[in-house]
Parts: structure tokens; sequence; C-alpha cells
């Protein structure tokens, strides 16, 4: 690093409404954390990932792209949500933005590494695309015998694309000639998969598996999800 | 260090043993290294290993790959054991093949050869990419049932990987991404370009065609060609050629789209090697050239995605047919089917 960049790092918190994510485990019941969603419907949640990929730090005097920008986002790694751009040029920044999922270049590009391993358990090896976000989880309103909620959400290509592009305003500009680490806190809460604009029902959204207007919706629904909540 | 030093010697005569006397212009000696040259008058490929350059040491290990049980889940089934090279690469007398457990599978398992010229793989065109073609295999329940990141700790485990990966990529970290890039370039090179009609198309020694093959020929150009389109012998399009739906109901490509209008639509397989690779069609039901010829004159199962140019069938004189089957014949690429460099015994 040269003294003509500095460092920008990020905080992912998913948060369930006001309070953070607590995801439920698959033996101890007793843990189990029930939220209700907008439709009224109760839901606990097992496992929930998504990709934040291709950031950009926007000034007036530039914006800043980082070259291979792909990170996923687990809930049950805390690693995972937590990391650092390094590189960035001393600028004024008064925004970011990123996409939720993986952009369509690297959906048709041959076998990838890092983030987009197929080892994650967000790729489809039949349909070939990343899996953008998931979350699986359990509802007594879920149709089937084991009250399953699994929900992939692919598709990278004309209206079937789930892909988002997230653009934050910066609360304060984040100033990096004054030198250190900055670090932006987002929070994300997971409720609004299932709120605006389109109200989900478990009993008719239970299991999303393929492309289509059900992953569109729930894309729909979260791409506004993302929240500034401080820089330090 | 001196690890490196042998295995490097050690390639260098797998070099010479492998040219051996004939000349084979995908792979040259001379360069140290393995080529991939586009056949004569063939369109550009789709995949040209980009971003993955090829070599002998990748080639090796693809093929080691290609060959180890390893990437099953019960350390029983390779994708040679599906994919033959006596048949092409297709499984020899197969109208489905079975996976670990015998558990079966529910389409016709296809040959291997010219993947770099295909833009969709799998009957279906589900996969965009020949570097991801693998992962489907290893990981369908009914076939190697396996996860990829099983097999890549199965791998990280063996000393002989290791080095070859090494050998391969410079360092011996071993992902699923060096991997697939690996079965990519053996899987790359499988290119089958030396039948009798190649050699004649090119006007090279061993390409002479008698009367009844010209004529077949030119059957073939009139009601074949619009689909199996030469140099390739398929347009790689997805067409419903009337095959009656068995009770799988295989909706073939709309499995993949999720639109109406490509139900019951398959790829259109290639021509070539037609000798090595029945049973034939995505159903594997028809056990002969003779009972596909019979499906298209008479056997076409209307329906709404029929294709259009099969709605009266094709209809062939008995002349027509005996010349088209002779014709078909010299198709057969059996350079390729006996090429060493590919054979499992290294």
């Amino acid at each position: 690093m040269t003294n003509e960049t500095g460092k920008v790092s990020f905080t992912f918190e998913n948060m369930a409404g006001s309070a953070p994510l607590v995801l439920s485990g698959p033996s101890d019941a007793s843990k189990d954390k029930w939220y209700i969603i907008e439709s009224g419907d109760s839901l606990k949640i097992t496992q929930y990932k998504y990709y934040a990929t291709n950031f950009v730090l926007h000034s007036d005097s530039g914006n800043y792209k980082q070259p291979e920008s792909y990170y996923l986002i687990d809930e049950s790694i805390p690693q995972s949500k937590q990391f650092t751009i390094d590189e960035v040029p001393k600028r004024k920044y008064t925004k970011i933005s990123f996409l939720i999922g993986v952009d369509e270049e690297r959906n048709t590009s041959g076998a990838q590494t890092g983030a987009l391993d197929v080892n994650h358990g967000m790729f489809w090896d039949w349909n070939t695309g990343y899996i953008m976000a998931r979350l699986e989880g359990v509802s007594p309103q879920s149709p089937v015998p084991s009250q399953t909620v699994s929900l992939h959400i692919a598709g990278f290509q004309g209206e079937n694309s789930v892909l988002r592009l997230v653009t934050l305003d910066l609360p304060q500009p984040l100033d990096l000639t004054d030198g250190g680490l900055k670090n932006i806190h987002i929070k994300a809460d997971v409720l609004e998969w299932f709120k605006t604009p389109n109200e989900i029902k478990i009993s008719e959204i239970f299991v999303v598996a393929s492309v289509g207007q059900d992953a569109v919706k729930i894309a729909n629904n979260y791409s506004d999800m993302f929240k500034i909540d401080h820089i330090d | 260090m001196k690890h490196i030093r042998t295995s490097f010697v050690l390639a260098g005569i797998g070099i010479l043993a492998l040219s051996g006397c004939k000349t084979d212009p995908s792979f040259d000696p001379k360069k140290g290294e393995i080529a991939f040259n586009i056949p004569q008058g063939w369109p550009k490929p789709v995949y040209n290993f980009e971003g993955n350059p090829l070599s002998e040491a990748g080639f090796r290990l693809g093929k080691k790959l290609f060959f180890d049980p390893r990437l099953s889940r019960d350390n029983s089934i390779s994708c040679g054991s599906c994919h033959q090279q006596f048949s092409a690469f297709a499984h020899f007398d197969h109208d489905f093949s079975h996976g670990v457990e015998n558990r079966l599978g529910t389409r016709n398992s296809p040959p291997i050869f010219n993947l770099n010229w295909h833009g969709g793989f799998f009957w279906d065109g589900g996969v965009n990419h020949i570097e991801l073609q693998p992962v489907n295999p290893i990981q369908n329940p009914v076939e190697m049932d396996e996860k990829v990141e099983n097999v890549v700790s199965k791998l990280r485990a063996d000393d002989e990987y290791r080095t070859m990966f090494r050998n391969t990529f410079g360092d011996d970290s071993i992902t699923s991404q060096r991997m697939l890039k690996a079965i990519a370039q053996f899987m790359g090179l499988l290119v089958s370009s030396n039948s009798r009609y190649d050699k004649y198309v090119r006007g090279e020694e061993g390409g002479s065609m008698n009367e009844a093959e010209l004529r077949g020929l030119s059957v073939y150009r009139s009601k074949c060609a619009s689909c199996h389109t030469e140099p390739l012998f398929s347009d790689f399009s997805y067409r419903n050629n009337g095959r009656k739906p068995s009770a799988l109901n295989d909706s073939g490509r709309a499995r993949i789209t999720l639109v109406a209008e490509d139900m019951y639509k398959f790829k259109v397989p290639s021509l070539r090697n037609l000798k090595y690779t029945a049973p034939y069609m995505h159903d594997g039901a028809l056990k002969s050239l003779e009972a596909v010829l019979d499906h298209y004159a008479s056997g076409i199962h209307q329906s709404p995605t029929l294709d259009p140019l099969l709605i009266n069938g094709i209809q062939l004189t008995a002349q027509e047919r005996s010349d088209l089957l002779q014709f078909l014949n010299t198709l057969n690429d059996e350079q390729f089917i006996n090429d060493i460099r590919f054979r499992e015994t290294q």
C-alpha cells in the first residue's frame, strides 16, 4: 500500500427487525428463535447466506471499484461478515454500492474459486448459476410435513435476473485523506424478504428452487434490506 | 526440488512414448506441450482453454481424475465408467447408466468428443461451461452422489495428486477450480476429426469414398444436414425429434428454461462415431441405426413442440436408406477410439 491509498472495512450485521438475527439449530428446540413475518406467519431460520459483490466507493472526484470483489456473507460464519478493502484511493467518499448476487460474467465463465467456489452450497450444478441468496428455515404454515421453508434465490439473465444493485448514501462523508482505517457498519433486516412490495405467505411460497417469478418477488423485497448503521 | 526434477523427467519420457510414430495435430512433442488445433475447415470453438493454459501435466492430471472412482461417494464409479473410449466415450450397450449402488439414470449417456464446440452441456443444455460440466455427475444422486468438497478432500490426502497439481499449477494447493480446469483439459482434447469422411473432405490419403457412400452423403445433405450440420454434425440446437415421452415424461430443455415451447426438446447429437455409441436418442431406446431411420420414417410422435421439419417424418427409398447408412459409416473415427493418449491405463 502506498501513502495514496487507505483501507475501508465493512461489517455486515444481519437483523430480524430491530434485533440481531438468531439462527435456530437443527437439534436443540429450546434454543429456537421464532419470528413473525409481515403476513403473520411464524418462521425460524436455520441457514442464511447471500452474495455481496462488486463493491464501489463513490466520490465527487472519482469512483473506486474493487477488483475481484466477491463476498459470501454467511450468518453462521462470523468472519464472513467482516472484510476489508485495501488500496482505496484517498478521497472523500459519499456513497457506496454493491450487487446482491454474482454478476452474469462469473455465471458464464467456468470454474471459479474463493467465495465463488462451487463448494459453498450456493451453486446449481444442473442448471448453471449461483444461488444469490439462500434462506433455510421451518414454518408451521409450510404445507409440507417437514414444515420446510427453503428459498434459493437465483437467476442472472433477462426478466428472471435477481441481481439487485444496492446504493447507499453515507451518513457523513468517508474521508480517507485524514488516514486511518474506516469501518462501515451495515445492517440487513431479514424480515424484509417477506415484506414489501410483495407480502409473502409461507403457505404460498415455501420452496424456491428455480428461477422465475417467486425468486424475483423475493429479490425485489430484499433489495432494500440494507441500511448503513454508522461509520467508525 | 529433487521431486520436481524427477517428475519433469518422467513427463519428458511420457511425451516420447505417447507421440509414437504418427504425428497428431493436437499433440506437439517438439514444443514439449499439448496443443489444441482447430481441424481444417472447422468453426472457431466455443472454448479454447481461456484462463486454463494447456500443459502435458494438466492433461495427465485431468485424465487421472477422469478415470478415478474416488470422484464418487463410495469410490466405485469414475467418469470413465459411463464414458468408455471404445464407445467414443459413451456407455456401450446401456440405455441408461447405473451410478453408485446401481442407481439408474434417466437419460442415455452421451459420447464425449469435440466438446469445445458445445455451447451447452447435457441433453438439456443446463450447464453452460465445459469446466462446470463435471460438477453435475459428481453430485447427482443417481450418478456419483458425492460432494465436490469431499472429492477435493480425498485428493488433498493423496501425495501423487499433490505432486500432479504442483506440476500443473505451480503449487500443490488443490481446489475445485483447479480440479475442474484439469478435467476440462482432458475432455477438451478429446477431438474426433479423423474419420474417413474427414480425410475425404481434406483430400488426404485414406479419404476415398465409394459411389454408395457419396450418394449417401447427398441423402444426408438433403435430409439430415439442417439439424446435424457439418462439420460437427450437429447445430447444437434443442429440438423435439418426435420421441414419444416415456413414463419418465422427461421435459428436456424446458426443465432448464421453464418455457412451454421447450417441452421435450433435447440437444441435437452429432452423427459422428455412431458405430460405437448405440443405443441412440436421449431415451436410449433405439438399439440400431435401422431403428433410428424407422423412427424418422414412421415413428414420429406428434406434439405441439415437434420440430416443424419432422411433421411428415423423413421418408427415404430403400436405396437412399442403404446409401445413407453407408455414408454414416464413414463418420466413424477409429483413430479416436484407439488413440493411446486417451486410454485409461497410463
